[in-house]
């Protein structure tokens, strides 16, 4: 197999991938909706109950607003994540999965294909969304919407991962709602998104503990250091260490012989 | 696993390795045994229909030859690679229609053809040439930029065919590629794929549990409860089973002692 199978292989999976998300005009709206329904209402109530102090990367005071726009850009990607894998759920029930699979370049990069399809969709939200953000008036530096792309991609392939194990684990559709409420949900209020760390360590030390350990926070917070053109090192060996261990455990689990695909399907016929 | 696992496929002096050499294979889901000592060879160029009753390991079968799953027990050669250690050789060699309908129904014809010819690596100027040639020997020219949900069950099944072929493989793999559909449609199928092996040398492996598709000269091999009861022409086979017909033969066959 030559590079250019391969090159023409990633640029198949993402084309495709736009195609489909072009043509869900609802999907996007929601997308971009979701994270602006908390910008717009929650962080404008909650301004004035909570004060945030002067942490890095911030130099001066923030409004709540300008605090809690990482973290949901964060939550775009945590919801375009889990909802790739949703819809790789889907493509093993319609069969659409199979014909990904078995073309023939490995199933390894068949997998990362999908995943940084999944991250091309995300960045036009996120992208989106920073534009909305920035008309209401939080405007970041320059060089801070720059400087995101690369956090992106890694929190992006990161929390991709997650959603792919999670899809191979899950058999059919409707399990996939539980997984909304136990796996999106606390990863999301858990962390560091909507309120700074030691405002939770005030609050309780064993939900700090939690959200310091959580993956999420430091996708969050990698995110939030790149938009002011800062670099988070501890938050970069997390993402990078997490990213690498979801995208093994993931890649193991779709390997047709260890695999639990191989546990799975095949009734028929 | 036995000695046999992993015994080489026997080609014969002289002979290029068959299209598509299965041997002592064997897998279960669980407990519940799938495929039980299954062999046979497919020749280049030859069709082979498949025969058996849903539930018989027809897409166990399939799956294991396109390495979706691995086999537990037992060899398979695709033109003499092996699609465990060497998948990216076997799977180049093959084409496959699935028994679900696999194709984006939102999008284009010629977009879901282009998306197939990304996956193996044509090039965009090369990929353009053979859609266009597909989409007309399909007999839907002129509509390759109509989305796939206005087509109908069978020019949607003909298109699976064509996505199949893009890549030029040696080796046809249909799956119950006429569920749904209506007679005429079923034959104008059919008559592609019989064409294919007898004019441009594919070998096609045709799984199916309709009797009507078989032809008295076909080669079948009657598939049950994952394992082979029978292998040879039509006509031979209901011979065998002393039964007037095929259909009769696959009656009595598929309802013997154990069954």
């Amino acid at each position: 197999m030559s590079i250019a199978h391969y090159r023409r292989c990633l640029w198949g999976v993402i084309w495709r991938e736009a195609l489909r998300f072009a043509q869900q005009r609802e999907r996007f709206f929601a997308a971009l909706v979701r994270p602006l329904i908390w910008l717009f209402i929650f962080a404008a109530g909650f301004r004035s109950v909570l004060g945030v102090s002067i942490i890095a990367p911030y130099e001066t005071y923030i409004t709540y607003e300008v605090y809690v726009l990482p973290g949901l850009v964060g939550m775009i990607q945590l919801f375009n994540g889990m909802q790739s894998s949703l819809s790789m759920v889907y493509d093993r029930e319609m069969g659409s999965m199979r014909v990904l699979l078995v073309s023939p370049l490995p199933r390894w990069y068949l997998l990362v294909c999908k995943l940084l399809a999944g991250v091309f969709v995300s960045l036009l939200q996120v992208y989106a969304f920073l534009l909305v953000a920035w008309v209401y008036g939080i405007e970041l530096p320059p060089v801070g919407y720059i400087a995101v792309l690369p956090a992106l991609m890694l929190t992006g392939l990161m929390l991709g991962s997650i959603g792919l194990l999670l899809s191979s684990l899950i058999r059919q559709l409707e399990n996939f709602a539980g997984v909304m409420n136990f796996v999106i949900f606390p990863m999301f209020f858990a962390s560091s998104a909507l309120y700074p760390l030691w405002r939770l360590q005030e609050a309780n030390e064993l939900l700090h503990d939690i959200a310091a350990a959580n993956p999420f926070t430091h996708a969050v917070e990698l995110i939030r250091f790149a938009l002011y053109g800062a670099f988070n090192p501890v938050s970069a060996a997390v993402v990078l260490g997490c990213l690498a261990l979801f995208l093994g455990a993931a890649i193991l689990a779709y390997d047709p012989a260890r695999g639990l695909a191989a546990r799975l399907g095949g009734a028929t016929g | 696993m036995t000695a046999l696992a992993e015994a080489p496929i026997v080609t014969g002096a002289g002979l290029a390795a068959p299209a598509l050499g299965v041997r002592g294979l064997r897998h279960s889901y669980g407990s519940r045994a799938a495929l039980e000592d299954v062999s046979f060879a497919l020749q280049p160029g030859e069709l082979a229909i498949l025969l058996g009753p849903n539930g018989a390991g027809k897409t166990t079968l399939f799956s294991l030859i396109t390495r979706l799953h691995d086999r537990q027990a037992g060899s398979i050669a695709i033109f003499g690679s092996d699609p465990r250690r060497d998948a990216g050789a076997a799977l180049s060699a093959i084409g496959v229609v699935f028994q679900q309908r696999t194709l984006d129904l939102d999008l284009t014809v010629r977009q879901n053809l282009r998306y197939a010819a990304a996956l193996h690596g044509i090039a965009a100027p090369e990929a353009a040439a053979r859609i266009a040639a597909e989409i007309e020997r399909a007999g839907l020219a002129g509509r390759g930029d109509e989305p796939v949900r206005r087509l109908s069950g069978g020019e949607a099944r003909r298109i699976e065919i064509a996505r199949a072929l893009l890549h030029r493989p040696k080796l046809l793999l249909c799956d119950e590629a006429t569920v749904g559909l209506d007679i005429p449609g079923r034959q104008a199928i059919l008559e592609r794929v019989r064409a294919l092996a007898e004019k441009e040398g594919v070998a096609v492996l045709w799984a199916t549990h309709l009797i009507d598709e078989v032809r008295a000269a076909d080669r079948v091999i009657l598939l049950h409860r994952g394992r082979v009861l029978a292998d040879g022409p039509a006509e031979r086979v209901a011979e065998q089973a002393g039964a007037g017909s095929l259909g009769a033969a696959f009656t009595s066959l598929t309802r013997g002692p154990g069954a």
